[in-house]
């Protein structure tokens, strides 16, 4: 497995491209392959790729926060429900913006909450942050459930969707074994946002995933990423070497949450209706648990993290009832014996490489 | 509002502080020589109830018995609590932590591993149907086990009386026993850590751990120590819970266990006085909270002041560290 | 910035006030007062080595002085102004840097990033700038490499650029986080214990590279156990004690100073 990444970092950018595009294309025709075995057969494929996606998205965003700053931020849900809610708020309760629109206000109002909330709570020491957020978080929540304003625990539906342009139509496979037919019954229509296909809002999301790719990338690798990947390391050496520590943190804070609104917002549309239920912590400790079996601070690592989280419970429906336990226990399993998570950084993989040359050293200087 | 009322919610908020208190005491010992949150706690405190639930129903206790039996009963189910929660703490220290401890792992991974913890051990007790089944002792174990996902109440045998009023307001013996017991637990703890060689162990290794080491004091078994003062401590505020409430359930350590961390934090985390403040303070402020803004906000006045006071006081009221305050 | 990378030669500027002057600074902690009314101030352009026994509060005082504790009583007037509560970033921007006794890289970071992040004290690229790779990120970006190789090359690590913090040798270490100070273009460069743990070789070779730091318009303030070193390398020094100032003259003025040789010299057993 090491072996392998290495020889996919190490390849040169040409190939490293190539391999990424086909990746991408591969991701975008998924919904219309259909593929056996990696399909759901207990729950509708095209459905569980969106989620997959959207957390995808969301774990691309606190992998910011806690990957690239190392924020502990436990109420992460808190922005993802803000999203949604504007989304809801806006175009359907109070009033019936456009979904374009729409999505620019969840993104704005986000921002501003994470801003909000970072101000005065990213001066405590770390630790705290932990608890504060996790605060956040059920604020969010029991605010939706209680106030009659946002209609409370009845929800709010009616959500608008993006515009839909229907240019063409697409079918998709069938498998009968491992003999494949286009089923000509069943196409997707590009691109018609509605409840019934979720095709387009999978396709949607993975765009806008790629798009905070790019992002990601050009951030790293400038003065913002070497400014948050210093405050994580140190923070008063940081400081002292010239680093507004808490400005850069903030910034974290919103750019995490800007990812996170985004997230809750295409969540928001595709259901077409949302009500308080679904943004409980424990969704925030899975969104960390994707970051985190991931690999914090991987960006790539992130997106393994959150197939792992929001397909695997999927696929094995059958085992539904035993979900929460197989997950728990693969989080146990997964922190004792991979603690760096299923993808590291490549930097400390070259780390643990060298780690192991001089164990290895070491240990041949004992034998022989 | 009349004079009943406030003293009602008075009350009431100090027993529910006391339980916090008492529960947060497992997060502020860890913390203190861990530096980490033990997010397993809280299943700790879960596994506690049940077991004193479990113990009084095999002893089938019941209401109107004679009040010597009755207190022994609630006595043996506080031992069974205090074991079982101690058990729990000891195996979660075990499983989640040590090993991580001793590869030296960031800290944030021994938080993931206490949540995969937390999950596994709250799930193992959700699905205690299923799992009776698969060793056939479903049948035998029904009443124990039957309807795993659903509150299970306390057969509390002891009559709850009216002790005294005061204006209109009266006085109840189990919220007494309640208070009482949980103080009385704290300052036994609270002395411990003081006085005995092993709590000034726990209290060199929260200090300076490689001060301690070199002082000899081997701090495996001083971390074993505070897991298990945790659970013990958890274990009777899981009693003292179900005495107060009278119910539990596979999942009821989850938000309990957030409120109990907010407690710790809200007092000094690592600090046990600080837990005792921590909690009443808590306690009370949700129930003069639901007073004026209503019952459904009770949690979001009790995460606002938890983030009001880290704002003015960061290292919470009564500030950190184990026993000491620190330069 | 108009002055040119690591080329500073022209700072000596013809003022004649003292770079940095610390005055009756008291710090206390507790009960403990770790530093009891220190002044003493530094000139530009000088070495300055701050000795005395363990405890004796020199690294307090560097604290005082970087910002990262706040004096209970008393001020430090850097560059003419006084630090107040400044932040300790705007410290640094004003032109004090440090390294510290315990080494403390970013131990995940490769070397030439360490350095990077200092040269971006004086950067301005925010996210806009990075996502949009406008001109001021190309810019700075191709100043930070430049001053990064420069740094790198001078302190003997022009090779180890693309090696992890934590890869490179005890030695390299300490050098890298000069390097990093240096990055921040100080004029007042901080050094804790630079030569903890050298050998006689190292020491040699540090002192000429502090005295090349100097010369290159630096003024630098160096805590050291070694006398050797410390007498050898620096123009002037203080010495405290018990966090009081006890003597503070040239080094062969402080060699013979009875209350110094008490305090110190006699206790010299701890030195490597």
């Amino acid at each position: 497995m090491r072996r392998f990444l290495d020889a996919v970092g190490d390849a040169p950018r040409g190939v490293r491209i190539a391999g990424l595009v086909a990746l991408a294309l591969l991701a975008y025709a998924l919904p219309l392959l259909n593929p056996p075995i990696i399909t759901t057969p207990e729950s509708d494929f095209r459905a569980v790729l969106f989620t997959v996606a959207s957390y995808a998205l969301v774990a691309l965003g606190l992998n910011i926060v806690l990957g690239y700053a190392g924020l502990l931020d436990l109420g992460y849900v808190g922005f993802y429900a803000v999203g949604a809610y504007t989304v809801a708020v806006f175009g359907s309760l109070h009033g019936n913006l456009p979904f374009p629109l729409l999505m620019v206000l969840a993104v704005c109002i986000t921002t501003a909450s994470g801003l909000l909330l970072g101000a005065p709570t990213l001066r405590v020491r770390g630790d705290y942050l932990a608890i504060v957020t996790l605060g956040f978080g059920e604020i969010i929540r029991l605010v939706a459930l209680n106030s009659e304003w946002l209609n409370g625990a009845r929800g709010i539906t009616g959500i608008p969707r993006p515009p839909s342009v229907e240019l063409f139509e697409i079918p998709r496979l069938t498998w009968e074994g491992w003999v494949a037919y286009v089923d000509l019954g069943d196409k997707s229509v590009f691109m018609k946002f509605a409840l019934l296909d979720a095709t387009p809002y999978y396709w949607l999301t993975l765009t806008v995933i790629i798009f905070v790719l790019f992002a990601d990338v050009l951030l790293q690798r400038s003065r913002v990423g070497r400014a948050w990947e210093a405050t994580r390391e140190d923070e008063e050496a940081a400081e002292l070497n010239g680093v507004p520590t808490f400005r850069f943190k903030l910034l974290a804070f919103a750019m995490g949450a800007f990812v996170g609104g985004m997230s809750g917002a295409l969540f928001a549309s595709r259901q077409g209706s949302i009500n308080p239920e679904p943004f409980v912590i424990q969704i925030s400790i899975l969104f960390l648990a994707a970051v985190v079996i991931g690999g914090q601070g991987n960006r790539w690592g992130a997106i393994v993290g959150a197939i792992v989280v929001a397909y695997l419970p999927e696929r094995f429906r059958e085992a539904s009832e035993f979900r929460v336990l197989i997950f728990g226990l693969a989080l146990l399993v997964l922190s004792n014996f991979r603690p760096q998570g299923l993808l590291p950084p490549r930097r400390r993989r070259r780390v643990n490489r060298e780690t192991d040359r001089k164990q290895q050293m070491e240990g041949g200087v004992v034998h022989g | 509002m009349s004079l009943a009322t406030f003293l009602d919610l008075t009350l009431s908020g100090l027993v529910v502080g006391a339980i916090y208190a008492l529960f947060a005491l497992g997060y502020t010992l860890v913390y203190g020589v861990l530096r980490l949150i033990n997010f397993a706690h809280s299943e700790v405190f879960m596994w506690g109830s049940f077991a004193a639930v479990w113990l009084m129903m095999a002893m089938g206790a019941r209401s109107g018995m004679s009040i010597p039996a009755a207190i022994g009963f609630l006595l043996l189910a506080l031992i069974a609590a205090m074991a079982v929660s101690g058990a729990i703490a000891l195996v979660v220290e075990k499983v989640a932590y040590s090993r991580l401890r001793h590869k030296n792992a960031p800290p944030l991974v021994a938080l993931i591993s206490a949540i995969g913890a937390s999950f596994v051990l709250a799930e193992i007790m959700g699905l205690r149907d299923k799992i009776a089944g698969w060793v056939g002792l479903d049948g035998v174990l029904a009443p124990y086990v039957a309807r795993a996902r659903d509150t299970t109440s306390f057969p509390n045998p002891l009559p709850n009386v009216t002790l005294f009023e005061v204006a209109d307001f009266p006085v109840r013996s189990n919220q007494l026993i309640v208070l009482f017991a949980a103080l009385i637990m704290m300052v036994a703890l609270d002395q411990f850590v003081r006085r005995s060689r092993l709590g000034r162990g726990v209290r060199a290794v929260s200090q300076d751990p490689e001060a301690a080491a070199l002082m000899g004091i081997n701090r495996d078994r001083v971390i074993q120590l505070t897991f298990l003062l945790g659970g013990l401590m958890a274990g009777a505020a899981a009693l003292l819970y179900l005495m107060h409430i009278g119910v539990t359930r596979f999942n009821v350590g989850f938000i309990l266990g957030i409120k109990a961390f907010t407690a710790a934090v809200l007092g000094g985390i690592g600090n046990i006085r600080g837990a005792l403040l921590g909690g009443l303070t808590l306690g009370l402020a949700e129930n003069y909270g639901s007073l004026i803004f209503g019952t459904e906000w009770k949690d979001v006045v009790a995460f606002c002041l938890l983030i009001v006071v880290l704002l003015f006081r960061p290292t919470g009221l009564l500030g950190e560290s184990l026993g000491k305050a620190r330069a | 910035m108009a002055e040119t990378t690591v080329d500073r030669a022209g700072a000596h500027r013809a003022e004649s006030a003292p770079l940095l002057q610390m005055q009756q600074v008291t710090l206390r902690f507790g009960g403990v007062v770790a530093l009891n009314e220190v002044s003493f101030e530094i000139h530009r352009g000088e070495i300055l080595g701050l000795i005395g026994p363990n405890g004796a509060g020199k690294t307090t005082c560097f604290n005082a002085l970087t910002g990262v504790y706040q004096p209970t009583s008393g001020q430090v007037v850097f560059d003419g102004q006084p630090l107040g509560r400044r932040k300790r970033y705007q410290i640094n921007r004003l032109g004090i840097a440090r390294t510290f006794q315990n080494i403390r890289l970013f131990q995940n970071m490769t070397a030439r990033e360490n350095v990077l992040v200092g040269a971006d004290a004086h950067h301005r690229t925010g996210v806009l700038n990075a996502l949009f790779r406008l001109p001021r990120h190309r810019r700075e970006e191709a100043e930070g490499h430049r001053l990064a190789d420069e740094l790198l090359e001078l302190m003997d690590l022009g090779h180890r650029g693309d090696d992890l913090a934590r890869n490179l040798s005890y030695g390299e270490q300490r050098r890298l986080e000069i390097a990093r100070a240096l990055a921040t273009k100080p004029k007042l460069l901080c050094l804790d214990e630079p030569a903890a743990g050298f050998n006689p070789v190292e020491k040699q070779r540090l002192m000429d590279l502090i005295r090349r730091v100097r010369d290159m318009g630096n003024t630098v303030l160096l805590i050291e156990h070694d006398m050797r070193l410390v007498m050898g390398v620096t123009d002037r020094i203080v010495v405290l004690e018990f966090g009081k100032k006890i003597a503070d003259g040239r080094p062969e003025q402080i060699q013979n100073d009875p209350a110094v040789i008490a305090a110190y010299l006699g206790v010299e057993d701890d030195e490597s």
